[in-house]
């Protein structure tokens, strides 16, 4: 009676990623009436700034009143549906993606396509590059709501691309090529590869080799690239974010590959500005026939033009973009540091990371057998005994089990600790009940705790005593 | 950018027409743009006539907006709000949202019908909510029939990506455009005999370009159609509250609560909605699926991801929505002056000899210019189109560009400009009329008479004006001050006889 998409399952939306969040809106933590509740870890928001944008508001009337100089506009917002969007927004917005990019790299504003989100921004790109049946490659592990946004309505197809712990889930040539086999073997052309940069839910940013990789495949096999740089404005630590513009500019790719023709990027303001609700997501590309299609589907999806003008007003303000971009980073990283310590002294390690709002925490050596099962088991102890939703990372598509996306920027600094006081409960408990029969297991969990060096950012600016954050 | 020299780079969809945007019907659009009618800076502009927009109302809107401060987040009275305004992106909407949206609807409907919040599904515009429902009820190569004319742009919405096929109703001015049963019976019949799998119908009610609505016993009809053969029916209630005189509005929601489950499967009924027609809000982007049916009000809300409507703009609305005094005075106001308008546009045209099809709804009418058509073609229907953009400087949207089979109908809006704007455009058409009609007799006369026309430029002086008439087109230019200034025409005529 439906189509096959309302009633397949092709949106995952049964997957653990969704029920963890069924079980915390059933059961929500609240320091006063529910302190016993779960607290939310996996859903990666950023609320760590919202007084700086809220103060912006408190100084500037005429975006309150929807006025221009004192003139109401709202008029003229209210019938503006343009699918080009507000072009004095889209100056802003590439003027802010270049500053997030040390003004390395320039981007122009007729380049650029507004949309609900990037949520649908990655779905038009599918539509635009790819028939049902088609390919794209994804790194491992990566964001489980790609399942839904790439392959859902139009058809295409995820082939992953394997990358472990061995090198830090680093993309390798090899790796790349493994992949582009496997997709022949099953019959499925390979259109492009997509990656998040910085990634989601590594927390870190691709490095020079990664992009080389990226960019001599692409190029060998003539497909295309789309980089999902959602969380480019969150790179509070070293190394610095490159963007895949300035990898292809400094490889002096040659003009005959039509690389750049195959690039697109997606952006949004949901991490960066910590805005989901605005549906604020672009889409850029060199290509015309992708922006030119892309903009003609925006239409589906357009973003509300009272929600463009106020964001093309505060990102007018300069001053404001670069203190708030600076501030957000400092308070990410102090955040972060403040939940990688907490971990360690539970003896949990992480991966190395330096920007996202989130750790990839190894609790490998927590787990019954090295086994997705044995990851499920976890997960809901976790869930249900310890009360914290966070995602594991088969959800993500990761190869070896026993990996978590745990979120830090989505709560207070207050709630924090109390996540952080349970972990360490719960690490606790498991060394105690373990007992004589577990004693190698303990071993192993020691071994693991020495070797966490290897994965531990060096922790040296958090201070127990700072004043504590929003 | 030069694309790759593979042509296989980009999608099919992505290099195909089916969008729909290189139809002659926005050439019209083109042309308004590149010479807009200015009261003051360009009075010999293009006058917009193509738009469907809801420009009468604004004022009470905004007065609403100066008295609530705290319905804006922006505000310093609602800025306390920015926070969980800025991070909410449930798919389920702000829950006063969809409260506000399901009053609004039932209050459009004279309180008739009540509208539950849980089956109100959000999309990006009503063009958002025709394509959610495709993708949900159909896959690609199944078909809806959808009576015509119907509204361009069903053609992307419902069919760009979805890959969903629409089969026009063809219905005509023997019977005022009406759909009849019979009509959809033999569409349905043919439909598959050419092999088409038909999941639906799909009725726009107000009809936009007709400016009708669908009465109580054909929608009756209609869905016992739909239930005979297990088809859904999606309605699209977009214009719901601009009827603007009598009969009222008979919404298919109140249809099937008078004919019951046993009677109407209520799995099959849908409705569109938006508030860009309505309250005149087209930039709010706010555009609505209600379903009768469960799973599709699931999946359709895991789809509304794809384009959720900006949480600043649902906490705005709901708050206003919500305030029933307002909304009460809103409607009432919006359809008083919506009836003025569309009286002083009738009389005008009337005035001018130009009939239209009788309508109480929407915000254009339906046009009938067959009697200036050389020939009852759809060639010589987009020939006096061009003719009325580039020489009478309105852009109409042609009865073709909807898909009416039958030639010389065109639809011309006039909600979204002022008054003012409205008497010059009238000038213009009346101006027009009058000389086509002048020239149709001239040219009966001068046959009867077995006389020729001839044009000579050394014939006339200054103070003469050269006619140029539908039928003698390839002659000389006219000069759009032509249709201001009225003068009779000088030719001279050689008997042939």
């Amino acid at each position: 009676m439906l189509s096959r998409k309302a009633s397949c399952d092709s949106h995952e939306q049964d997957s653990s990623y969704f029920l963890g969040w069924q079980e915390y809106e059933k059961n929500p933590y609240h320091e006063v009436q529910n302190p016993n509740g779960i607290i939310q870890m996996g859903l990666a928001e950023n609320q760590l700034s919202f007084d700086l944008l809220e103060s912006w508001l408190a100084s500037n009337t005429d975006a309150l009143g929807l006025k221009r100089n004192g003139r109401s506009v709202f008029r003229e917002l209210a019938l503006f549906q343009d699918y080009h969007g507000f072009p004095a927004f889209k100056n802003e917005l590439v003027e802010f993606m270049a500053k997030l990019r040390g003004y390395k790299v320039a981007f122009d504003p007729n380049k650029l396509v507004l949309m609900a989100g990037s949520t649908s921004a990655n779905e038009i790109l599918m539509f635009c590059l790819a028939e049902p049946g088609e390919a794209f490659l994804l790194p491992t592990p990566y964001y489980p709501g790609f399942d839904r946004d790439l392959k859902w309505r139009t058809g295409v197809e995820i082939v992953p691309i394997h990358c472990s712990s061995s090198n830090d889930f680093r993309i390798t040539a090899c790796a790349l090529e493994e992949a582009y086999q496997r997709a022949q073997k099953l019959n499925l052309k390979v259109k492009g590869v997509l990656v998040t940069n910085p990634s989601n839910p590594l927390g870190s940013t691709l490095n020079r080799d990664e992009l080389n990789h990226l960019i001599d495949f692409a190029i060998k096999k003539e497909v295309h690239i789309i980089s999902d740089e959602i969380y480019s404005g969150t790179v509070f630590d070293s190394p610095s974010f490159i963007s895949i513009t300035e990898a292809v500019m400094e490889k002096h790719v040659d003009h005959e590959s039509d690389l750049l023709g195959r690039i697109h990027i997606v952006y949004s303001l949901s991490k960066d500005l910590g805005l989901p609700g605005f549906r604020v997501g672009m889409i850029y590309s060199n290509n015309e026939t992708v922006v030119a299609a892309a903009t003609k589907m925006s239409s589906f999806g357009l973003v509300s033009s009272q929600t463009q003008f106020l964001l093309s007003n505060m990102l007018s303000d300069k001053k404001f973009t670069s203190k708030y971009i600076k501030e957000n980073q400092r308070r990410l990283k102090k955040r972060k540091d403040m939940l990688v310590s907490g971990l360690r002294s539970a003896g949990i390690g992480c991966a190395k990371s330096n920007a996202g709002l989130f750790c990839w925490v190894d609790m490998r050596y927590l787990l019954r057998s090295d086994t997705f099962e044995a990851e499920k088991e976890l997960w809901k102890r976790i869930l249900f005994e310890v009360g914290l939703n966070i995602s594991p990372g088969s959800s993500c598509h990761c190869s070896e089990p026993g990996w978590f996306r745990v979120c830090f920027a989505n709560m207070s600094q207050e709630i924090l600790k109390v996540a952080i006081r349970r972990i360490e409960a719960f690490a606790e408990s498991l060394s105690s009940a373990s007992g004589r029969e577990n004693l190698s297991h303990q071993r192993s969990a020691r071994n693991s705790r020495r070797s966490l060096s290897k994965w531990v950012f060096p922790i040296s600016s958090y201070n127990d005593h700072e004043p504590a954050d929003r | 950018m030069e694309l790759s020299k593979n042509p296989q780079l980009l999608s099919n969809i992505a290099t195909n027409e089916r969008h729909g945007e290189n139809s002659p019907y926005f050439d019209g659009w083109k042309a308004y743009e590149e010479n807009p009618y200015h009261p003051i800076k360009n009075k010999d502009g293009v006058i917009q006539m193509g738009l469907s927009e809801n420009q009468i109302c604004f004022d009470l809107i905004e007065e609403w907006i100066k008295k609530n401060p705290k319905a804006s987040i922006c505000t310093s009275e609602g800025v306390d709000e920015f926070k969980n305004i800025a991070i909410f992106q449930d798919y389920h909407g702000l829950p006063e949202f969809r409260q506000a949206l399901a009053s609004f609807m039932g209050r459009v409907r004279g309180g008739r019908v009540r509208f539950d919040p849980d089956r109100i599904v959000m999309s990006g515009g009503a063009t958002g909510a025709n394509e959610l429902i495709m993708f949900c009820l159909a896959d690609p190569g199944d078909a809806f029939l959808v009576p015509s004319p119907y509204y361009p742009a069903f053609d992307r919405d419902m069919g760009w990506r979805t890959g969903v096929q629409i089969l026009p109703v063809d219905c005509d001015s023997s019977n005022g455009f009406l759909i009849t049963k019979a009509a959809l019976e033999a569409a349905y019949e043919k439909a598959i005999e050419d092999n088409n799998k038909i999941k639906g119908l799909l009725l726009a009610n107000p009809s936009n370009p007709l400016g009708t609505l669908l009465d109580r016993e054909t929608l009756t009809s209609l869905v016992s159609f739909v239930n005979e053969k297990n088809i859904h029916l999606v309605c699209d209630e977009i214009y719901s509250a601009t009827v603007f005189k009598s009969p009222s509005f008979t919404s298919i929601s109140e249809i099937i609560e008078e004919m019951g489950s046993e009677i109407c499967n209520r799995d099959l009924i849908h409705i569109v909605y938006s508030l860009s027609k309505d309250m005149g809000l087209p930039g709010f982007r706010v555009g609505i699926v209600y379903s009768y049916n469960d799973a599709v009000v699931s999946c359709g809300r895991k789809m509304s991801s794809f384009g959720l409507v900006s949480s600043q703009t649902q906490h705005l609305l709901a708050s206003m929505l919500l305030d029933e005094e307002f909304v009460g005075n809103f409607l009432e106001e919006s359809s008083r002056r919506l009836a003025k308008r569309h009286e002083m546009f009738m009389k005008g045209l009337e005035q001018a000899g130009i009939t239209c099809l009788k309508s109480n709804a929407g915000l254009f009418v339906w046009m009938d210019l067959r009697w200036l058509l050389k020939e009852q073609t759809e060639e010589a229907e987009i020939v006096l189109w061009r003719v009325i953009i580039n020489e009478v400087k309105l852009n109409v949207s042609p009865g073709s560009s909807f898909h009416c089979t039958e030639p010389g109908w065109f639809r011309v809006c006039f909600a979204n400009m002022d008054y003012h704007t409205v008497e010059v455009a009238l000038k213009r058409l009346h101006a027009f009329a009058r000389q086509e009609k002048l020239a149709i007799s001239s040219t009966r006369y001068l046959r009867n008479h077995k006389l020729q026309l001839s044009f000579s430029f050394e014939r006339y002086d200054k103070s003469c004006v050269h006619v140029r008439t539908l039928f003698h087109r390839t002659r000389c230019p006219l000069t759009p001050q032509y249709f201001l200034d009225i003068s009779v025409p000088m030719v001279r005529a050689a008997s042939r006889t």
